[in-house]
């Protein structure tokens, strides 16, 4: 037995077997990396889920999703920024669906980058909805590939840490908060990210 | 646009930058009218806060008129406005419980991650001050972009000069803020260390607040005179001994409140000071912190602690012990300026709070850099320097 005996969330467990962690979390297991990311967002459930049901919705605030095709009902081709310019392709079949509450899914046979995961949208009452990302994946390169990803800033956990940051503000205020004091400064800023 | 930039340890220059431009909806373009050097200023010019990127432009004390306006702002061109230092959404909920420096969303995404891993929150955005706070430019410049200018800004009324409402953007409800979070009951004596801008509000809000005695600590005699005009009685340290001073003055019971309004760059040769100097330039620990330790040991039994004083990272020799023995109650934090607005605008119209007693020195924007270097070098008589783009004055 390898899964804790405490309350906290086996994402945040110091050891253990991965794909029995996810498994327990409700996500298919897909590879040895497993974290799930979550924020609590001022806007009611039903609103978020919806947002991000559309599909292309996604890229207004995940910086490093080019662009997200909707092939049917179930699937999705994306299409994603990687270290060096590069750019990592699959096909995303939803796996489960909740209407107003949850999306699991899956990359199909052949991703770049096998990964699976869950967006959770639960109620919290006068608080808005807490959002939860269970992610997990195989990552390229394995360790080494994952130490260069954190070196570009492209590490899945960071990234989805900033997503949902940029999703809650987007839901919240309308926009997405920015430093920039020019068109062309933040233009430049993302151009910097995304090299 | 012409802006003060800066570059390093004691290197700040006025130079010509791009104009701000309208980002998103909710964005305002602000001609700046007055732009004050703030004591945390100070802290950036002396390179004591980390993230900071040369060419940033600093300035977090402005008001001016709003020139351009995003589709979401509620403002309108030709109005004059106070920008809060702290940048904070209106939305989210700890705007929602006023809590305006702790906003989620005032600070981008990315720059989030610095104040996470090291404070574990991030917390809103602030202007001008450094990339952990969001990277904003400040408006030290002749022009600003002003996120969220629905929740923000407030408008001033016409006919009431600048230097009467600049303060509204951060020392004076830091200040009313500080004397707030002392939880101050009638009768009670309160002591403020420092007596810089926010002390010297400090010292007029609690007595608004209703203390029967203030007493203020600082070692600029002409700084202990302005507090001794608001009524204050004062001790100036180095020719005290304080702990001993606010003792007898107090009949051996201690303050009932204590306010620390000197922060990370405290002066004075005390021992755990010139300890904290030591470690501070060999980068060990960061911050100076010899009033927050007396105001400690000072306070009454059962007292309130206030700091609005600006900290920044880790400390030792902090006296956990008296603290915890004494039981005693801190509070503290970056001001949630925007909940204390209508408030104290009123007051200064209805002249129950002064402001403009404490500017000492006007400038034009060109003139900055001097600014800062006697700000730094002269604080016994440069209490307030306020520059004022697109004027000049004689030198």
């Amino acid at each position: 037995m390898t899964i804790s005996q405490d309350d906290a969330p086996l994402t945040t467990m110091k050891k253990g077997d991965t794909a029995e962690a996810a498994t327990h979390t409700g996500v298919e297991p897909k590879g040895d990396t497993l974290f799930a990311r979550s924020v609590t967002i001022n806007r009611p459930h039903d609103e978020l889920f919806a947002y991000w049901r559309d599909f292309t919705n996604l890229p207004s605030f995940m910086d490093n999703v080019e662009r997200i095709d909707v092939l049917d009902d179930r699937r999705t081709h994306w299409v994603v920024k990687a270290p060096a310019g590069r750019t990592v392709e699959w096909d995303a079949i939803i796996t489960e669906e909740t209407p107003g509450e949850m999306i699991a899914w899956a990359s199909a046979e052949g991703a770049e980058i096998a990964n699976s995961g869950r967006i959770d949208f639960r109620d919290a009452g006068s608080r808005g909805t807490v959002v939860t990302a269970t992610i997990n994946y195989d990552p390229p390169g394995g360790t080494i590939g994952k130490v260069i990803a954190k070196l570009f800033q492209r590490e899945p956990a960071v990234q989805a840490r900033r997503d949902l940051r940029r999703f809650k503000q987007l839901m919240e205020t309308g926009e997405i908060a920015t430093s920039s004091w020019t068109i062309a400064q933040r233009d430049a800023e993302s151009d910097r990210e995304h090299n | 646009m012409r802006a003060l930039t800066w570059h390093g340890k004691h290197d700040v220059r006025v130079d010509t930058v791009d104009d701000p431009e309208i980002l998103n909806p909710r964005d305002a373009i602000i001609k700046i009218t007055s732009t004050a050097i703030c004591g945390s200023d100070l802290h950036l010019y002396d390179g004591y806060i980390p993230t900071m990127k040369a060419g940033d432009i600093l300035g977090h004390e402005f008001m001016g008129e709003v020139v351009e306006i995003g589709s979401g702002s509620t403002l309108k061109k030709g109005q004059r406005v106070v920008v809060p230092f702290t940048i904070a959404c209106g939305s989210c909920y700890h705007c929602g419980k006023q809590q305006f420096s702790a906003c989620d969303n005032g600070n981008p995404a990315d720059n989030q991650d610095i104040a996470q891993e090291v404070y574990g929150h991030p917390m809103s955005g602030l202007f001008g001050y450094s990339h952990m706070t969001g990277g904003y430019a400040g408006g030290q410049a002749e022009y600003v972009r002003v996120p969220f200018s629905d929740v923000g800004p407030i408008v001033i009324p016409d006919g009431i000069d600048d230097d009467k409402v600049l303060f509204l953007s951060d020392i004076l409800p830091t200040g009313w803020q500080a004397a707030e979070f002392a939880q101050i009951e009638p009768g009670d004596t309160v002591a403020v260390w420092g007596c810089g801008p926010v002390g010297l509000f400090a010292v007029q809000s609690a007595f608004l607040m209703g203390a029967e005695r203030v007493i203020a600590i600082d070692h600029f005699p002409h700084r202990l005179e302005l507090a001794r005009k608001f009524g204050a009685e004062t001790i100036n340290f180095e020719e005290s001994q304080t702990y001993e001073a606010l003792m007898e003055m107090t009949g051996g019971i201690g303050p009932d409140a204590c306010i620390d309004s000197v922060g990370l760059e405290a002066h004075g040769m005390f021992f755990d000071n010139i300890v904290d100097q030591i470690k501070a330039s060999t980068f060990l620990g960061t911050d100076r912190t010899h009033s927050i330790r007396q105001a400690i040991i000072a306070c009454r039994k059962g007292g309130r602690v206030s700091m609005p004083a600006v900290y920044g990272g880790f400390v030792d020799k902090f006296p956990l012990g008296a603290f915890m023995e004494k039981g005693l109650t801190l509070k503290t934090g970056q001001t949630h300026v925007q909940r204390y607005l209508p408030g104290l605008l009123n007051a200064i119209m209805e002249d129950k709070i002064d402001t403009t007693f404490l500017i000492s020195h006007r400038m034009g924007l060109e003139d900055a850099p001097k600014g800062y270097e006697m700000f730094k070098n002269h604080q016994n008589e440069v209490t307030k320097v306020v520059l004022k783009p697109g004027q000049t004055f004689a030198a």
